[in-house]
C-alpha cells in the first residue's frame, strides 16, 4: 500500500501571495495513499528538506511528492534529500505549482484548486514510480576537437596542459584558419601571425595532443564519455611520415596557376602545395582536382623529384575509429563573398573586394608583401571606400544578425590603408558602429580623428565603373539623406560572417541543434554559453556565433574548462531514465513482435535485436533489445510501438495514463 | 452555451523546449488562464495519441500537444515523429468524427514564454467558444455501457 507525504512549498511569498498552501496541503491528506501532508515557508532551505526527511523517516513514507518551483529547478535537491533519508531518489516527484500555477495567475480559488490539481496528478504519478538505480558509466579522458583556428588551438592546448588526451581534426591542410590569414588584430595593431603562429608550433609538438589534417568527421555516436567517432583522413598522396617538408616538390610543378585559397585568390600556388610558409604541419599536399597526373595520368614530376619517395599517388582515404568523451565543436565561420553583392558589383570589378582580401593585401606575408595595391592594375589606390554591414543586418539578404567583427576591422583596414598609404583618403560607409568592447571604442575613435577617416552615415546603393574609377553612389543619412558619390580606385566590402559550408550536416551528425543561420545553438543563452544541448558537446569561438579574437579565445578556454571538469571524474552517474522491452515467461517471453520498427527510429541507435533460443541453441523468436548505456530516453519508441511492448522507467504508460486521469476527474 | 463554461485542457508538452518555455512565462508573470494543465514528458516523440483520446473520454475539452521547433528537438527527430504523427492522426479522428479544432498541435521554445501565454489563451477562449465536449463523452460511455 502507497504511503506518499506531500510538501507544499510557499516560497517565501511566490506560491502563498496566490494560492493557499494551507488548503492545498490539506485538501492532498485526504487524498487515498497520502498518510502525511504539510506546508512550509521554504522547502528547499535546509529546515524545510529536514522536514521532508523526518517525514520519511517517521511515517515510512513509499513516495515524496513536493509541490513547489519548476522540478527543472530544485528536482536534484529533493531527490537528494529523499536519498539522504534513505528513500529511492526516483521515488519523489515535484508538482510545479510556482512557475505554471502561481505566478501566471491571479489570487483566487481557481489559483488553489489548479495547485492542488497538480499536486493530486503528481501523488497518483509517484504511486506508480519504482526505485530506479542511476546508470554509471566509464569516462574516457581523450578530447576530440574540431577545428583548428585559434578557438581550436586555444581549447586543444587548455585541455592537453590540463593532462588528457586531445585529438585535433581540421579540415583543411594546415591548422590556423582565419587568423593566420589576418594581417594585423584590432585593437593593439599586433601581428597576427606573431602572436599565433608560436601557438600553432605548440599544438604541433605538444606530446598530449594529436594532429589530423585534411580530415573531417565522418559519423559519430555514442553519448558523453563515451563518444564512438569516425574521422575520415582524406588522401594527401604524400606520406607524411617520409616527406620531410624540404618543399622541393613545389618549385617544379607545371600547375601553377591555381588560385590560392589562403591568398583569396589574390595569388596563386601549385597542386602540390602548402598552403603558407608557416603552415602546421608544413608538409605540402596533392590538390587532386587540379593535379596534372590525376587529370590526364601524365606527370609525376614531384614524386621524381622527391629525395625521400614521400608522393604516394595511391593513397587513399582512411577512417580512424576514435574514443572520446567529451568534443569540442570549433569550426569557425565564413565569409560571405561569392557574388552575394551584385549591386556592389562583386565578381565583376576585380578592385571590389572583400575583407579577407584586404587583410592579405596589408599582410607583410602576402601577395604584395605588404604594399595596398589594388589587384586590378598594381596601382596603388588613391581613395579606397569600406562598406561596413555588406549583408549584415539586412533581413532582405537573410542576414538579420550583426556579423560583429565588421566594425572593428573595418576601422583598422581604414587605419592600416592609411598607415601605409599617407596620401590617400579611406571612406567608410556605416549604418552604426559598433564598438564595444576593451578599447574597441578608442581604437575605432583614432582610426577617424588621428588617421583621419572619412565616415559616412549611410548605405551605398551600387557601384558602377567608369573611366578606370568605381563610382561608389550612396547616401548620407546624417545630412537628410544627401547622396554622396565618391570616385574610388577600390572598394572593400566589410561582408557578413556566416556559419560554415557543412555545419548542418555536421550538427546533424552529432546530435546539435543549430540556429536559423546554421550557428550551432548553446544550451542556455546566458549560463551555459559553451555547452550544447548534448551533453559531452561543447562549443568554442565562431562556431557559434560571429565573435571576434578575444572572445573565441575566451570561450575555448570555457569549453576546455568545461571538458577538464568532465575528465575529473572517472564515472559519470546517469539518470535512469531509460526504455525497456518488456520480458515474461516462456512460452510467451516478450509481448513484442519483433517488426524492428523501433529499431528504425531510434535516434541513438541504441535498440537491438535479441534472439531468444531454446536448449538447443535455436531460435524461437526475435524481439527488440534496449542498450541502457545508449538510451538518451526520449519514448519515441514507446509512443511508436504497435504491441506496447516498451515503456520508459519515469514516463511509464501507467504514470502518465494515471496522470491524465487525476488530472481531470476531480 | 453558458458564459461561466470553464474548459478544462490539458496540455502534453516535452521537457526540453515547452516545459522550459512555460516556466519561463512563469519567471516573466506573464497571466494566462489557469484552466490549462500541463503533463510533462520527456519529449514530444514520447507522446502517445491515445493520451489525447484518454484525456477526451475522461473530460478534456481541449488539449495542447507541443514540443521543440522542428531542428532543435533534445533528442534530434523525435518532435518530427510527433509531427509524423500528428499528421496522421489529425486526419484518422477528422475521419471518424472527431472534432480537431479542439487539439492544439503547436511548437513552443524554451525561449518562448511569451509565445506560451499566447497559445494558451487563444486555445481557452477557443474551447470556451466551443463547449464542453459532452458529444465524445457520451459516445465513449455507450460504447462502454453496450
Amino acid at each position: 500500500m502507497a504511503r506518499i507525504g506531500v510538501f507544499i512549498c510557499h516560497c517565501g511569498e511566490n506560491i502563498s501571495a496566490t494560492v493557499d498552501c494551507a488548503k492545498v496541503s490539506e485538501l492532498a491528506a485526504g487524498l487515498p495513499g497520502v498518510v502525511y501532508s504539510t506546508d512550509y515557508k521554504y522547502m528547499c532551505s535546509d529546515p524545510g528538506q529536514s522536514k521532508i526527511k523526518e517525514a520519511i523517516r517517521e511515517h515510512n513514507l513509499t513516495g515524496v511528492v513536493v509541490s513547489a518551483c519548476s522540478p527543472r529547478m530544485h528536482e536534484p535537491t529533493f531527490r537528494k534529500a529523499c536519498a539522504e533519508a534513505g528513500l529511492n531518489p526516483y521515488l519523489c516527484e515535484m508538482a510545479n505549482i510556482r512557475e505554471h500555477c502561481s505566478w501566471v495567475h491571479e489570487k483566487g480559488d481557481a489559483t488553489t484548486q489548479k495547485a492542488f490539481d497538480l499536486t493530486r496528478t503528481l501523488v497518483e504519478k509517484v504511486k506508480n514510480n519504482h526505485p530506479l538505480e542511476s546508470i554509471k558509466v566509464p569516462v574516457n579522458k581523450t578530447a576530440i576537437v574540431i577545428g583548428g583556428g585559434v578557438a581550436g588551438i586555444q581549447a586543444s592546448l587548455d585541455i592537453a596542459n590540463g593532462g588528457h588526451q586531445v585529438i585535433l581534426v581540421e579540415k583543411q591542410p594546415s591548422i590556423g584558419g582565419h587568423m593566420s590569414q589576418l594581417s594585423e588584430t584590432f585593437p593593439t595593431l599586433d601581428c597576427s601571425q606573431c602572436i599565433l603562429t608560436p601557438r600553432m608550433v605548440e599544438v604541433a609538438q605538444h606530446p598530449n595532443i594529436t594532429l589530423y589534417t585534411c580530415s573531417e568527421i565522418e559519423s559519430m555516436d555514442g553519448f558523453i564519455g563515451n563518444f564512438n567517432v569516425k574521422i575520415r583522413k582524406k588522401a594527401k598522396s604524400v606520406n607524411e611520415k617520409l616527406c620531410t617538408g624540404c618543399g622541393l616538390c613545389t618549385t617544379k610543378c607545371p600547375t601553377k596557376n591555381i588560385p590560392s585559397e589562403f591568398e583569396q585568390g589574390l595569388a596563386n600556388r601549385t597542386a602540390i602545395y602548402v598552403p603558407f610558409p608557416q603552415a602546421v604541419p608544413n608538409k605540402p599536399v596533392i590538390d587532386r582536382a587540379n593535379c596534372r597526373y590525376f587529370l590526364t595520368g601524365k606527370c609525376k614530376v614531384c614524386q621524381k623529384l622527391c629525395p625521400t619517395g614521400a608522393i604516394d599517388f595511391e593513397q587513399e582515404d582512411e577512417i580512424i575509429d576514435v574514443k572520446a568523451g567529451a568534443i569540442v565543436l570549433a569550426t569557425g565561420f565564413e565569409i560571405k563573398n561569392t557574388d552575394f553583392f551584385p549591386e556592389y558589383g562583386y565578381g565583376k570589378y576585380k578592385d571590389v573586394i572583400n575583407g579577407l582580401q584586404f587583410e592579405r593585401l596589408a599582410s607583410a606575408s602576402g601577395p604584395t608583401q605588404g604594399a595596398i595595391r589594388r589587384p586590378s592594375d598594381g596601382k596603388t589606390p588613391e581613395k579606397v571606400v569600406f562598406i561596413a554591414c555588406a549583408g549584415s543586418r539586412d533581413p532582405a539578404k537573410g542576414i538579420p544578425y550583426c556579423s560583429k567583427i565588421c566594425c572593428m576591422y573595418t576601422a583598422k583596414h581604414a587605419m592600416l590603408y592609411k598607415h601605409k598609404v599617407h596620401e590617400g583618403t579611406p571612406y567608410v560607409f556605416y549604418m552604426d558602429i559598433r564598438a564595444a568592447g576593451k578599447n574597441y571604442d578608442e581604437f575605432t575613435r583614432r582610426a577617424i580623428e588621428e588617421d583621419g577617416a572619412k565616415y559616412i552615415r549611410g548605405r551605398v546603393s551600387n557601384i558602377y565603373e567608369k573611366d578606370g574609377k568605381l563610382i561608389v553612389r550612396g547616401a548620407d543619412t546624417l545630412l537628410g539623406g544627401k547622396p554622396v558619390e565618391i570616385d574610388a580606385d577600390m572598394v572593400v566590402l566589410a561582408t557578413a560572417a556566416v556559419s560554415c559550408d557543412g555545419s548542418e550536416s555536421l550538427a546533424q551528425k552529432l546530435h546539435v541543434s543549430y540556429d536559423p543561420y546554421k550557428f550551432f545553438a548553446e544550451a542556455h543563452p546566458k549560463l551555459k554559453p559553451v555547452e550544447t544541448n548534448t551533453a559531452g558537446i561543447y562549443l568554442a569561438g565562431a562556431c557559434q556565433a560571429p565573435k571576434d579574437i578575444p572572445e573565441s579565445v575566451a570561450a575555448a578556454s570555457g569549453a576546455a574548462a568545461k571538458v577538464i571538469c568532465l575528465f575529473s571524474n572517472d564515472e559519470l552517474t546517469r539518470e535512469p531514465i531509460v526504455a525497456k522491452v518488456n520480458r515474461m515467461p516462456p512460452p510467451i517471453f516478450s509481448t513484442c513482435m519483433g517488426c524492428e520498427m523501433c529499431i528504425s527510429i531510434c535516434p541513438y541507435q541504441a535498440i537491438d535485436k535479441e534472439n531468444i533460443t531454446n536448449r538447443n541453441g535455436e531460435v524461437i523468436k526475435t524481439i527488440a533489445k534496449i542498450n541502457p548505456g545508449l538510451c538518451q530516453g526520449c519514448g519515441t519508441c514507446v509512443a511508436f510501438c504497435k504491441s506496447k511492448s516498451i515503456d520508459l522507467e519515469g514516463y511509464s504508460n501507467k504514470q502518465v495514463y494515471e496522470e491524465v486521469l487525476a488530472l481531470l476527474n476531480n | 452555451m453558458e458564459n461561466d463554461f470553464e474548459p478544462k485542457i490539458v496540455a502534453f508538452v516535452c521537457n526540453w523546449c515547452t516545459y522550459a518555455g512555460a516556466d519561463l512565462t512563469g519567471t516573466s508573470r506573464i497571466k494566462y488562464s489557469p484552466n490549462v494543465k500541463i503533463i510533462r514528458f520527456p519529449c514530444t516523440g514520447r507522446i502517445d495519441f491515445m493520451l489525447l483520446l484518454k484525456a477526451f473520454s475522461n473530460g478534456a475539452d481541449g488539449v495542447i500537444v507541443s514540443g521543440c521547433h522542428p531542428n532543435d528537438c533534445h533528442y534530434t527527430s523525435g518532435n518530427f515523429h510527433a509531427r509524423r504523427r500528428w499528421v496522421v492522426f489529425r486526419t484518422l479522428l477528422d475521419f471518424m468524427g472527431i472534432d480537431i479544432n479542439r487539439i492544439t498541435f503547436t511548437w513552443v521554445s524554451a525561449a518562448e514564454g511569451a509565445k506560451w501565454a499566447e497559445v494558451v489563451n487563444t486555445t481557452a477562449s477557443k474551447i470556451k467558444e466551443l463547449g464542453p465536449y459532452e458529444a465524445y463523452r457520451k459516445i465513449t460511455n455507450e460504447i462502454w455501457e453496450s
